[in-house]
């Protein structure tokens, strides 16, 4: 069975995927992880997956300009410059 | 094991020892493992016999005057007081799993009453020791159940325990034997040999082959050389 | 070539990555695998010249270094091969043909080790060597090679400093032990000018086209002259071509075209321990055949 590694270098930092490796069975995979991931205390924490239960997601349906949710959906600039002009301030 | 008229160097020199000609056999595997991942995984193990016999000829040397290396490789064969189970020259891997978790078991024991000595640098080493032996036994007893989940794999442990039993024996004396025997009897899914303990002491003449080889590079520059 | 792999080989050009499961073109796939394999093989047949000095490694602090040097080595061939199999061809086959002569390894490790000298030398420089390879290939186009490649790079740090360090040891030692070290260098010097390769022009590299490679061999052996000719020369140690310097103008080394030939020849199995050692392999793994039935469930 092949399994997946993710690990975190410090804590505090994300876990992420460092690679993949067989082993016949969960006490396999722990040694084995250990050995690549962790032989210099490279890593303060690892976590093993077996392949079969790491689904992949990579397809988004973004289809209809939804920005109003995102930063980019707001342009500030043009109202700014007129509520200043109305109010006879300058921008801060 | 240890006692008040039993010099201290003599007892660091047999773990170290031991420690030692395990390791170097153990380092035997490296690139020719059954496979790569646990090619790796026992690499770490031959590494870390290694270094606790280090740490412990470092202890030895200190109240011997002299180093480390030149207990580790400057006596005479006839001199070591590895025992005869770690010495034998076995590059096949059921008598290897089986050496592991015999000597593995063995040394538990041994580690666990030194942790309890009065001698406060012996009972600092063997607790570091048994930290990182403390994976060392889980690798040989995951080794052990994965062998006898199968037919082939039991027969073949089967034969290799069989075949090693009597050097098994004269790891630990009888203060300490007793205690192996009951948990090297809870693990295997067969019945424990008969056999004779072949004790320290007596070295085979793979020892021998063993140094010879191990020194050949040391030995080719005078006493003192850097390398 | 179709749309579809203009449009792939535009997008690898400008910079982008691939993972495992995009589609990619045949061709891509196949010179991928090709590439890979042969690395992987490279870091697993390096292990058999090293290993014997593990057992007579002088010091008990020798002795562990190179253990875990070997260790290293042992653990990129997994990393490699397992990227191999995610594209599709299984570790066993990739085995099988290491082992019958019909994939490649590199030509270094089809030469004997004799001394203790050998061992400083190919830690030193032909890690080096490797690592110039291994920093270009950071920029791989196919991600997952790309980001195995930090993890060796960095793991490689340590053998380059060890063989460095076995070296100084030696060159502050004895007479012989000089002597050990100059030996050693004289013979290895060949093979490591061979090693990156015969000179391609990048533009006539396919591996350069879709960015698999980034650097060109001689881009590499320049590279390797630039590093390493000034810390062999500051020893004191010779290097056994009398044409070797470098070009003010240029600032291009010079040096004796290395025999193309023997390089083939070497690769293609006919190296002076390349038998041996495949057969030391195929011994070792119908040894243990059994233990990967009993253990692997997708034993071959």
């Amino acid at each position: 069975m092949i399994y997946e590694v993710f690990r975190q270098e410090r804590k505090g930092q994300p876990f992420q995927h460092a690679g993949s490796f067989h082993a016949p069975a969960p006490e396999f995979a722990e040694t084995y992880a250990r050995e690549f991931y962790g032989r210099r205390a490279e890593s303060v924490a690892l976590w093993i997956v077996p392949r079969d239960a790491v689904v992949q997601i990579d397809d988004f349906a973004d289809e209809l300009g939804r920005t109003y949710h995102r930063v980019d959906g707001y342009s500030l600039k043009g109202k700014l410059k007129e509520a200043r002009e109305r109010a006879g301030t300058t921008a801060v | 094991m240890s006692g008040p008229e039993r010099p201290r160097s003599e007892l660091l020199l047999e773990l170290a020892d031991d420690e030692l000609v395990l390791g170097w056999r153990n380092s035997e595997w490296t690139g020719v493992a059954p496979f790569l991942e646990e090619d790796v995984a026992f690499s770490s193990i031959a590494q870390n016999e290694i270094g606790h016999a280090r740490a412990l000829y470092e202890l030895a040397a200190a109240e011997l005057g002299t180093m480390a290396d030149e207990l580790a490789f400057d006596r005479d064969p006839d001199e070591y007081r590895s025992a005869p189970l770690v010495e034998l020259r076995r590059l096949e891997w059921a008598r290897t799993i089986a050496r592991h978790f015999l000597y593995e078991t063995a040394d538990g024991v041994r580690i666990d009453a030194l942790k309890r000595s009065a001698d406060v640098e012996i009972a600092g080493l063997a607790a570091k020791i048994d930290r990182e032996e403390i994976y060392h036994r889980m690798h040989a007893e995951m080794w052990l159940d994965r062998l006898q989940g199968t037919h082939d794999g039991t027969s073949r442990l089967r034969e290799a325990v069989e075949e090693l039993w009597p050097y098994a024996l004269g790891v630990l004396d009888d203060e300490l034997r007793p205690v192996w025997l009951e948990h090297v009897r809870a693990r295997l899914a067969f019945p424990l040999p008969e056999g004779e303990p072949v004790t320290r002491g007596q070295h085979s003449a793979e020892l021998r082959e063993l140094w010879e080889e191990m020194t050949s590079v040391r030995r080719s520059a005078p006493a003192g050389a850097s390398w | 070539m179709s749309p579809r792999e203009q449009a792939f080989l535009e997008y690898v050009q400008s910079g982008g990555q691939v993972e495992a499961g995009d589609w990619l073109p045949d061709e891509y796939r196949a010179r991928l695998i090709k590439f890979i394999e042969m690395h992987g093989n490279s870091e697993l047949m390096g292990v058999l010249p090293e290993r014997e000095w593990i057992l007579r490694a002088p010091t008990l602090q020798r002795k562990l270094a190179l253990t875990a040097k070997v260790q290293d080595e042992v653990g990129h061939a997994q990393l490699i091969y397992r990227v191999v199999e995610d594209l599709g061809k299984p570790r066993e086959q990739c085995l099988d043909d290491l082992e019958s002569g019909r994939a490649k390894f590199h030509n270094v490790f089809h030469y004997p080790t004799k001394t203790w000298g050998d061992v400083g030398v190919i830690a030193w420089l032909v890690d080096a060597a490797a690592i110039i390879s291994q920093k270009a290939l950071l920029k791989c186009s196919y991600a997952p090679y790309a980001r195995i490649m930090k993890k060796i790079c960095w793991e490689e740090s340590f053998h380059i400093l060890h063989g460095r360090d076995v070296i100084l040891a030696m060159m502050l030692g004895t007479d012989e032990q000089r002597e050990l070290v100059q030996e050693a260098l004289t013979r290895w010097w060949g093979p490591l000018m061979q090693f990156h390769g015969n000179p391609i022009a990048p533009e006539d590299d396919p591996m350069v086209h879709w960015r698999i490679k980034s650097q060109g061999n001689e881009e590499a052996r320049q590279q390797f002259l630039d590093g390493y000719v000034p810390q062999v020369l500051e020893l004191g140690l010779e290097l056994p071509d009398p044409a070797l310097r470098k070009d003010e103008e240029t600032d291009r080394w010079l040096y004796t075209e290395p025999d193309w030939d023997e390089l083939r020849s070497v690769v293609t199995g006919h190296g002076p321990r390349s038998q041996e050692r495949l057969e030391f392999r195929r011994h070792a793994r119908e040894d243990s055949s059994w233990v990967r039935r009993a253990v692997l469930a997708e034993a071959a």
